[in-house]
């Protein structure tokens, strides 16, 4: 006779294969909670992938706004200590020869000098009060406009400025209705310009109505508005990864011309896309956070169905204790139940949150969405934690059990 | 074997308490048993033969008294500790089978071997050898309810003897079963004390009583009579 084996405990593989026979005799209960659970970790897992993609479209929307553009301002913005300087504070002019200097460097694409201003724009008997932008073939490119008839400002001299505009479709509609209007006259201020472009419709755009505007040229926006001095000059650098070199290479340049006076201000969109990064990974955690209360809710779900499922092995439970279960090991098996049951509604989330994910790519196709992994992890992470802590009350109520009690129910 | 009793019950007693009234299941009881033993345990019901069971089964734990297995007081161990007393030391069969529903019948014979971690081998080594015996090899993988009650109370107490405890308890192993399949079950279970394993049966039926060399008889949770048979 083999001598009487020292209990050892249960091997895991054991304990693994029995806690999976429970599961397979309980099919409709294991099934519903793993749906419960299924549920949880897919709204996790897909409204995480919604708030990702809704990140990444607005930065790929910024993006494509030109984050390689730096915006040039006269004057600067600081806060310096000393007494004020003698000769008045007013910054110099940015001047149209100033911005034509940046062309020299090479790691600036292309140059757009800005002139603006409200002027009244007429044709015929009708006319309207719009704004003018005064600049140069180059500001097509920088600004990613994009025309709808004609042609946009033609390139050549920017101290020409012949007595061409370009409107957009708002302003074309006012003035000439359903008509054409390549070709005409307009009226702006005191001057006639024969319209060659109307703009495609592309609405507000950082903070101008792109659809209710003239573009002319900029020397004739000087003309128009008696002004020497431009109102920004937008610069697009070559690659994004060059604006630090960019920003120098503008300062050395216009303080050379300024003699000696660092006298503007550059800003990039980095600084804004990297707020708006911060804003909408916040906004992607406060969904994904609100996403986890139905796991807590999937989780006391559990807590309900084990209690139940212990109240019906009530027998098998005597049994085990019967046959020498310690009140650990039948704490182990219903954990380890809570903790399968768990993971196996966890991995159908996943699987759901996948096909879901696959449905909505298909029927949004511009709209970036894909799950990243961390949320996938943190779903499924949290599904088993929340089972194996709500598996816990009802574990323990298992090895408490009164063996005697549980034996004689039948 | 030696001559120590492998049982030793001093002055032990077990309360319920009902409502407000307080019921003594076992009142002042001292019992003897010695290795290899086969004792039937009689009584009325409520007499208090299964509360005895049930403390010596460690299912159940004296109010008073003390309670030796084996040498060893066992009042005084911990829940963890009396759960591995019970599991080397003590098989149970039930009037009710308590067979597992979704395994098989090997499965249930093997359950006490896979709480103990046994390896696979040594496990269907065992059990094989175990449901051989009691003739139950073609049945091996068919569920309790594809099983006759004879075949389902031969498998638990093939589960019961799995361990090779010191002692067998039997609570009325009959009393679900034909008597045919009974007087199988009876045959198994002495075969099994001629081994060397205590029995001990609980039961109110005095054909099966007459059987065992010494006879308890409880009422009212004191012992009425305590005979031995001689042989």
């Amino acid at each position: 006779m083999t001598p009487p084996p020292v209990n050892a405990g249960m091997l895991a593989r054991d304990g693994l294969r029995f806690t999976l026979h429970a599961l397979d005799a309980a099919r409709a209960r294991t099934a519903l909670m793993g749906l419960a659970m299924a549920i949880g970790v897919a709204a996790v897992i897909v409204l995480t992938a919604l708030g990702e993609g809704a990140r990444q479209y607005v930065l790929g929307e910024f993006s494509s706004l030109g984050s390689s553009v730096l915006t040039i301002m006269p004057g600067r913005s600081e806060t310096t200590g000393g007494a004020p300087p003698m000769l008045g504070a007013t910054p110099r002019d940015l001047t149209l020869d100033d911005a034509l200097s940046l062309r020299h460097s090479a790691l600036i694409a292309s140059v757009a000098p800005l002139v603006v201003g409200d002027a009244e724009v007429s044709a015929g008997a009708r006319s309207r009060d719009v704004m003018v932008l005064g600049s140069t073939a180059e500001l097509k490119s920088v600004r990613h406009l994009e025309l709808a008839r004609g042609s946009f400002l033609p390139a050549g001299d920017p101290f020409a400025g012949p007595a061409v505009c370009v409107i957009g479709e708002t302003l074309k509609t006012e003035l000439f209705g359903t008509g054409a209007a390549i070709g005409e006259l307009v009226r702006i201020g005191d001057r006639r310009f024969r319209v060659i472009g109307v703009l495609a419709t592309k609405g507000q755009s950082l903070g101008a109505n792109i659809d209710d505007v003239a573009i002319i040229p900029v020397a004739a926006a000087q003309a128009l508005f008696n002004t020497q001095a431009l109102f920004r000059v937008l610069v697009e650098v070559r690659g994004r990864e060059s604006i630090p070199a960019a920003k120098r290479a503008i300062e050395t340049l216009i303080t050379a011309r300024h003699e000696g006076e660092n006298d503007i201000t550059i800003i990039s969109l980095d600084a804004m896309l990297s707020t708006f990064d911060r804003i909408f990974t916040a906004l992607t955690l406060t969904v994904a956070g609100i996403a986890a209360i139905s796991l807590a809710v999937a989780g006391i779900l559990i807590m309900n169905v084990m209690l139940i499922a212990i109240s019906q092995r009530t027998q098998e439970i005597g049994l085990l204790k019967a046959l020498g279960a310690s009140p650990r090991l039948i704490t182990r098996l219903f954990l380890g139940e809570a903790a399968l049951l768990s993971l196996f509604g966890a991995a159908a989330g996943v699987a759901v949150a996948y096909a879901g994910l696959f449905g909505l790519r298909r029927l949004f196709p511009s709209f970036p969405l894909s799950a990243p992994a961390w949320a996938i992890a943190a779903g499924v992470g949290v599904a088993v934690v929340t089972g194996i802590l709500f598996g816990w009350l009802p574990a323990r109520r298992a090895a408490r059990l009164d063996p005697v009690q549980a034996l004689s129910r039948r | 074997m030696n001559d120590a009793p492998v049982i030793q019950l001093d002055g032990v007693s077990r309360c319920f308490v009902l409502g407000d009234e307080e019921v003594r299941a076992l009142d002042d009881v001292s019992l003897s048993v010695k290795r290899g033993e086969y004792i039937a345990v009689m009584g009325p019901s409520g007499s208090g033969k299964s509360t005895l069971l049930n403390i010596l089964g460690l299912l159940d734990q004296p109010s008073a008294g003390h309670y030796l297995l084996d040498g060893t007081d066992t009042t005084q161990l911990s829940d963890a500790r009396q759960a591995e007393v019970r599991h080397r030391k003590i098989g149970f069969v039930f009037q009710f089978f308590h067979l597992i529903a979704r395994l098989t019948a090997f499965e249930n014979v093997e359950l006490p071997l896979v709480l103990a971690g046994v390896a696979v081998d040594e496990r269907r080594q065992r059990v094989q050898r175990a449901l051989d015996e009691l003739g139950l090899s073609d049945r091996a993988q068919h569920r309790p309810d594809q099983l006759s009650g004879g075949q389902r109370q031969r498998v638990a107490i093939a589960r019961a003897a799995i361990m090779d405890p010191e002692v067998l308890l039997a609570d009325e192993p009959t009393g679900n079963l034909d008597s045919a399949s009974g007087a199988d079950v009876i045959a198994i279970l002495e075969a099994l004390n001629a081994r060397g394993i205590t029995l001990i049966v609980v039961t109110h039926d005095p054909d099966l009583g007459s059987r065992a060399r010494r006879m308890v008889r409880f009422m009212d949770g004191h012992v009425l009579s305590d005979a031995t048979a001689s042989t």
